[in-house]
C-alpha cells in the first residue's frame, strides 16, 4: 500500500484477503504460494466438494424415499383405513388389528425390557467395582446391539416359542422384542446415570443414606426422565422390526384385534412384508402396501422424535 | 510435638492415634494423632494439599467413597474405634455430619433439602418433618429468610443462603459432630461473616471442625488449631496460642504468610 518496505502486519493480511485490489498492490513475497501449496489447496477444495456431494446425495435419497412413502402412501390414509378390519387376506379393508398388534407388542416389550435394563444400568454404574466383570459385561452389551435381528427371532423361536412352550404368541414377540430393545436401553440408562454429577451422591451418603437410599432418592428421580427418553429410542427401532417377530408371533391374517397374550398377532411390518410379497397380484395392491408404510413410519418417527425431544428437554432442565 | 488439644475443660470427643492414610501407593497422612475436645471449635489450617481435607473426610469414614484407599492408626469417636468392623458406617455419620466445600444443595425444594435426612431414617409425618425443618433452618439462621418459600428450587437461593441450607440439611440428623471443609471458599465477604458467626453458635451444641487455607478465619472462628504441613500434623494447640507464639518454625512461617 502506501509504505511498501514495512512487514506485513495480521491487520493488513485479513483486509487484502478481502479486497482483490489491495491484494494484487500488497507485498506478499514471504508469503506468496508456492507450487506445492496451489496443488494442496486444489485438492483440499476437491476434496471439500466431494464431501459435501456425498453429503447432498444422502439427503437426495432421504428425501426421496419419504417423497415416495407419503407421495403414494398419504392419499389412502383415511379414518377407515386406521380404523377397520382388514377384508380378503389384507387386500382391501383396514389396518386396525396390526396398528393394534404392533401397538401391543411394543408396549409389551417395552415394559419388560425398561425394568431389567435400568436395573442392570444400575448395578453397572452405581454398584459393580470397575474391573473385568464390568468391562465383559459392556462388551456383551454392545455385541448384542450389534446382533441382526433374525437372530433374536431365531433366538426367541427356540427359547420363548418352543422351549418354553408360549408357543407363537403376543407373549413371545414381547420377549423377543425386549431382548432386542435391551442394549439401547442399558447403553441409555448408564448416560443418564453417569450425567448425575458425583456431589449428589456424596452430599446423600453424608447424611447417613445407605446406597439404596442414595440412588433411590438422589440420583434415580433425576435420571429416570433421561432414561425413559433413551428407551424410546430403542423401542423405535424394535417397532420396526420385522424378522424378531416372524417366528415369535406375526400373524398373516387375523381380521379381529388381539384377545390374549398367548395368541398371534398381526403387526404392521408383518402386515406390510406380507401384502407386498405374498400376493399373486401384489401391484395391484400398492395402495394398501404404502398406506401400511406410512402407518409404520409415522410411528416409528414419532417414537424417536419424542424420544430426541424429550431426552433434549430434560437436558437443558437439569442445570448441572 | 503432636500432643492434642490442651484444654483441661473440654473432654475429649474425637481421639486420632497414629493416623496413616494412602490413596493407592502414595501415603498423604503420616502418623496423626490429634484429639478434638467437644462443643469446641477445631480449626485444620494449612497450605493446599497438606492433607486436612482428607484428614477431615476419615473423621466420618466418607474417604470410603474413593476406591483404593487405605488406612491404618485409630480414630475413636467418644472412645469407639469407628473403623471397628462391626461399626455400621450410616450410624456414624448420622452422628458426624459433614459439609461439603462444593456442597451445593439438591435440586430439590428447601423443604425436601433439609427433609432429605430425616426422611431416610423413616420419619414421614408432615408436622414432625416441618418442625425438624424449621427448627434446622432457625439454627443457621435461613427461617426468617425463606420461611415463605420453603416450596422453591433451592438452586435459587444466592449463594451465602445456599451455603447455610447445606449446614442445616446436616443440623436436620441431629449429629454430635459437625465437619466443615472450606465453608466460605466460594461465599462473598458479607455471606462469610455470616457463616462465621454461625460457627460460632453452633459449638454451643456441636463440635464442629472446619477446614480452612484462611488464616484469618480460622484466627476468628477457632478455639484450636491444628497446622498441617505436607500430611503431617505439625503443631497444635489453642488458637490464641498457635497464632501468637508458634513453637515450631514452620507453623511461623506460615501463619506468617512466608509460604502457602
Amino acid at each position: 500500500m502506501s509504505e511498501p518496505t514495512e512487514p506485513v502486519a495480521p491487520k493488513d493480511f485479513s483486509a487484502r484477503s478481502r479486497s482483490r485490489a489491495d491484494a494484487v498492490a500488497a507485498p506478499i513475497a514471504g508469503l506468496r504460494r508456492s507450487r506445492p501449496a496451489a496443488v494442496a489447496a486444489r485438492r483440499e477444495a476437491g476434496l471439500r466438494w466431494l464431501l459435501r456431494g456425498a453429503t447432498y446425495g444422502m439427503l437426495a435419497v432421504i428425501g426421496w424415499i419419504l417423497l415416495d412413502i407419503f407421495g403414494k402412501g398419504l392419499p389412502v390414509i383415511t379414518w377407515q383405513f386406521l380404523t377397520d378390519l382388514p377384508r380378503a387376506s389384507g387386500a382391501a379393508g383396514g389396518i386396525l388389528p396390526a396398528i393394534a398388534g404392533t401397538c401391543c407388542l411394543v408396549a409389551g416389550a417395552f415394559a419388560l425390557a425398561l425394568p431389567l435394563g435400568v436395573a442392570s444400568a444400575i448395578y453397572l454404574n452405581e454398584y459393580a467395582a470397575p474391573g473385568r466383570f464390568v468391562a465383559w459385561t459392556r462388551l456383551a452389551i454392545s455385541t448384542l446391539a450389534g446382533l441382526p435381528p433374525i437372530v433374536f427371532g431365531l433366538f426367541g423361536l427356540g427359547l420363548f416359542v418352543l422351549f418354553l412352550q408360549f408357543g407363537a404368541s403376543l407373549l413371545s414377540g414381547c420377549l423377543t422384542l425386549a431382548c432386542m430393545m435391551l442394549p439401547t436401553i442399558i447403553v441409555g440408562s448408564e448416560e443418564a446415570l453417569r450425567s448425575v454429577p458425583a456431589f449428589l451422591r456424596h452430599g446423600s451418603l453424608a447424611l447417613g443414606a445407605t446406597p439404596w437410599q442414595t440412588i433411590r432418592y438422589n440420583v434415580l428421580p433425576y435420571a429416570l426422565p433421561h432414561m425413559v427418553a433413551g428407551a424410546l429410542l430403542g423401542v423405535a427401532r424394535a417397532a420396526g422390526e420385522t424378522a424378531p417377530i416372524l417366528f415369535t408371533a406375526a400373524a398373516f391374517y387375523i381380521p379381529r384385534l388381539p384377545q390374549s397374550i398367548l395368541e398371534q398377532v398381526m403387526s404392521l411390518p408383518y402386515h406390510l412384508f406380507a401384502l407386498t410379497t405374498q400376493y399373486p397380484e401384489a401391484a395391484r395392491i400398492r395402495s394398501m402396501q404404502y398406506g401400511t408404510a406410512v402407518v409404520l413410519l409415522t410411528l416409528v418417527l414419532g417414537l424417536s422424535l419424542v424420544g430426541i425431544v424429550l431426552r433434549n428437554h430434560f437436558r437443558k432442565k437439569l442445570r448441572w | 510435638m503432636v500432643s492434642g488439644g490442651q484444654d483441661r475443660d473440654a473432654p475429649s470427643k474425637i481421639v486420632v492415634d497414629e493416623l496413616d492414610f494412602w490413596y493407592g501407593t502414595r501415603q498423604v497422612l503420616h502418623g496423626i494423632n490429634l484429639r478434638i475436645p467437644a462443643r469446641r471449635i477445631t480449626a485444620l489450617i494449612g497450605p493446599s494439599n497438606c492433607g486436612k481435607s482428607t484428614f477431615l473426610h476419615t473423621l466420618n469414614r466418607m474417604h470410603e467413597i474413593v476406591a483404593d484407599t487405605r488406612l491404618s492408626g485409630t480414630i475413636l469417636l467418644d472412645g469407639q474405634d469407628i473403623h471397628h468392623p462391626a461399626v455400621d458406617v450410616v450410624a456414624l455419620r448420622r452422628r458426624v455430619g459433614v459439609v461439603f466445600q462444593h456442597s451445593n444443595p439438591f435440586p430439590k425444594s428447601v423443604f425436601d433439602n433439609v427433609a432429605y435426612g430425616p426422611r431416610l431414617q423413616g420419619i414421614r409425618q408432615r408436622e414432625a418433618l416441618s418442625e425438624i425443618v424449621q427448627r434446622s433452618l432457625q439454627q443457621v439462621g435461613l427461617w426468617d429468610e425463606v420461611k415463605d418459600r420453603l416450596a422453591r428450587h433451592a438452586w435459587d437461593l444466592s449463594g451465602g443462603q445456599q451455603q447455610r441450607l447445606s449446614i442445616a440439611r446436616a443440623l436436620a440428623v441431629d449429629p454430635d459432630v459437625l465437619l466443615l471443609d472450606e465453608p466460605a471458599a466460594a461465599l462473598d465477604p458479607r455471606a462469610t461473616v455470616h457463616i462465621e458467626d454461625l460457627i460460632g453458635q453452633l459449638c454451643e451444641r456441636y463440635t464442629v471442625v472446619v477446614v480452612t487455607h484462611n488464616m484469618q478465619q480460622a484466627a476468628r472462628v477457632s478455639h484450636f488449631t491444628a497446622f498441617f504441613y505436607e500430611g503431617r500434623l505439625i503443631e497444635t494447640g489453642p488458637t490464641n496460642r498457635i497464632f501468637s507464639n508458634p513453637r515450631e518454625q514452620q507453623t511461623d512461617e506460615y501463619i506468617t504468610g512466608r509460604f502457602h
